[in-house]
């Protein structure tokens, strides 16, 4: 991969839920993309992060005192490598 | 009891004669001539003999795992992923794989997995044991609620019957685990198996990925195993010969409610509504509505399209005329509230919260303005938790308010009808949180 490709790779802001305490340090880092909810929470207003803000991303995703915020690159998958299963969807029956 | 020259393989490409009964059921067939549950040597003489060379044979062919996602299969536990290419990722990963046969179903309307354990239970090992060898694995973990004991005890029996026939050649372990809602969650299995709490877990890792053991895990739901049973039998085409060329094969339905013969049945794939109903002897009476997919799925308006719903066909619950939608979803989201496993905030807070507004709509008490702020929780519920528990809960909610829109103006602005305190229609169990320790 080239530098420039790097470059236009988006960056997206995840939460993971199970780990996060509803600190706030995030939404008030990056008020920009993160709001809370009535209880504490983050809303992410819009995941993908403008490159103005990444650095302001990544200092709420250090700033995170559980780890809960992640910032991941959006990979490009190889077209000829099979779709990986995604189990959001749940054997609930 | 090796099939390697036996009918029905698919490396062979030839296909037995499938046993098709006077009601065309393939899971179900031969059930409604006996009425009793199918021991090993009545089975495998309805079944034919156990096709492991199909399963075996592995590199770029692998022949069940083509057959599977040439038959079009989807899972059957309500997520409705292509079967085909789990396999294929699993077998795929390195190292030794296992296979997890979930029987869990935490659905209070569903009951189809456990007609399916107690009458064929042959056919679900068969397609867990196929599945294992499928994708190199060198274990079967086979998963059923605790509450279920007999069950349990019915499935051991047959395990150690195919262990004394010599069939598997992969071991099955029968384990019994808690059976709240969100504990048949494919996470919530891999966390029991690893010896931790029957709750999800955060992903990623994926379970094909990294699951029991840290090994790759295939997690099926035990009608999907049965299908796939018959698959590695009759062929991808036999299997695409029921159901419609987007939903192939058959499934099976837990109809209950309004309808005459209430009870588990197996159509056509991609049904629509009204046929389900009828299978069940049709409505008894005039219908107010229909919920499908259960406590996670769908309240769909009367009178009922043709079309198959979406998603969750597996459970129909039928309500007559008169009752209260909106009644009934409050006491579906009350249970679901209880039920949370507690570990994500949005839906620890985010769906009692709803389920209080529901409760207050339900009788009469909720304004305008809390039907908005509502409308508003309801909207952060999704994609807001380790697992999809908040996006059940804001499904069925969000499908209420559309539905009955008309009843939640009436009950807002002339109070709850005359039906809102009456018996409720759907199985709801007691909204009780799990205390700490029943998670184990």
């Amino acid at each position: 991969m080239t530098r420039a490709q790097a470059e236009v790779q988006a960056h997206v802001l995840a939460v993971d839920f199970a780990a996060c305490d509803g600190h706030g340090l995030c939404a008030e880092l990056l008020p920009e993309l993160v709001g809370l909810d009535e209880w504490g929470y983050p809303v992410l207003h819009g995941s993908t992060v403008p490159p103005e803000l990444l650095s302001h991303a990544r200092r709420a995703v250090a700033a995170c005192p559980v780890m809960a915020l992640r910032l991941n690159r959006l990979p490009a998958p190889p077209p000829d490598r099979p779709l990986s299963p995604t189990t959001g969807t749940r054997g609930r029956t | 009891m090796n099939s390697d020259t036996g009918t029905g393989s698919v490396l062979a490409g030839e296909h037995a004669a499938a046993p098709c009964g006077p009601y065309g059921e393939r899971l179900l067939h031969g059930w409604y001539d006996t009425g009793r549950t199918a021991d090993l040597t009545e089975h495998l003489g309805r079944y034919g003999p156990l096709p492991l060379s199909s399963a075996r044979s592995r590199g770029a062919a692998m022949p069940l795992v083509r057959a599977v996602e040439e038959a079009g299969l989807t899972g059957r536990g309500g997520g409705g992923f292509p079967t085909g290419r789990k396999l294929r990722s699993v077998a795929g990963a390195k190292g030794p794989a296992v296979v997890v046969a979930n029987g869990m179903e935490s659905e209070p309307a569903s009951h189809k997995d456990e007609v399916l354990l107690s009458l064929a239970p042959h056919l679900v090992l068969d397609g867990a044991v196929l599945a294992a060898v499928a994708v190199g694995a060198d274990v079967v973990h086979l998963c059923v609620p605790r509450t279920r004991a007999t069950q349990a005890d019915q499935l051991t029996a047959a395990v150690a019957e195919r262990r004394r026939a010599r069939l598997d050649p992969v071991p099955v372990k029968v384990h019994t685990l808690p059976h709240h809602f969100v504990s048949s969650e494919e996470t919530s299995l891999v966390s029991w198996l690893n010896g931790g709490d029957a709750r999800p877990l955060a992903t990623p890792p994926r379970p094909f990925e990294k699951g029991v053991g840290k090994r790759p895990t295939l997690i099926g739901n035990v009608e999907t195993l049965a299908h796939l049973a018959l698959i590695a039998r009759y062929g991808s085409a036999w299997f695409r010969e029921s159901g419609s060329p987007r939903a192939p094969g058959t499934t099976l339905v837990t109809v209950s409610g309004a309808v005459r013969y209430p009870g588990v049945y197996e159509i056509p794939a991609g049904s629509p509504v009204p046929t389900a109903l009828g299978r069940a002897g049709g409505p008894l009476g005039r219908l107010g509505t229909v919920l499908a997919g259960g406590f996670f799925g769908s309240w769909l308006p009367v009178p009922l399209s043709t079309v198959a719903p979406e998603r969750g066909a597996g459970v129909l619950v039928a309500l007559p005329e008169g009752t209260c939608g909106l009644a009934e979803t409050a006491a579906a989201l009350e249970y679901l509230a209880a039920q949370s496993a507690r570990q994500c905030g949005p839906c620890r807070f985010g769906l009692p919260a709803v389920a209080e507004d529901f409760a207050a709509l339900a009788r009469g008490a909720a304004d305008a303005q809390r039907i908005d702020r509502l409308h508003h929780r309801l909207g952060l519920l999704p994609g807001r938790g380790a697992c999809s528990h908040p996006d059940g809960g804001a499904r069925l909610a969000a499908s209420a308010l559309r539905v009955f829109a008309d009843d939640v103006r009436r009950h807002v602005h002339a109070g709850p009808c005359r039906a809102a305190y009456a018996p409720l229609v759907l199985p709801v169990p007691a909204a009780r949180p799990p205390k700490e320790e029943e998670w184990r």
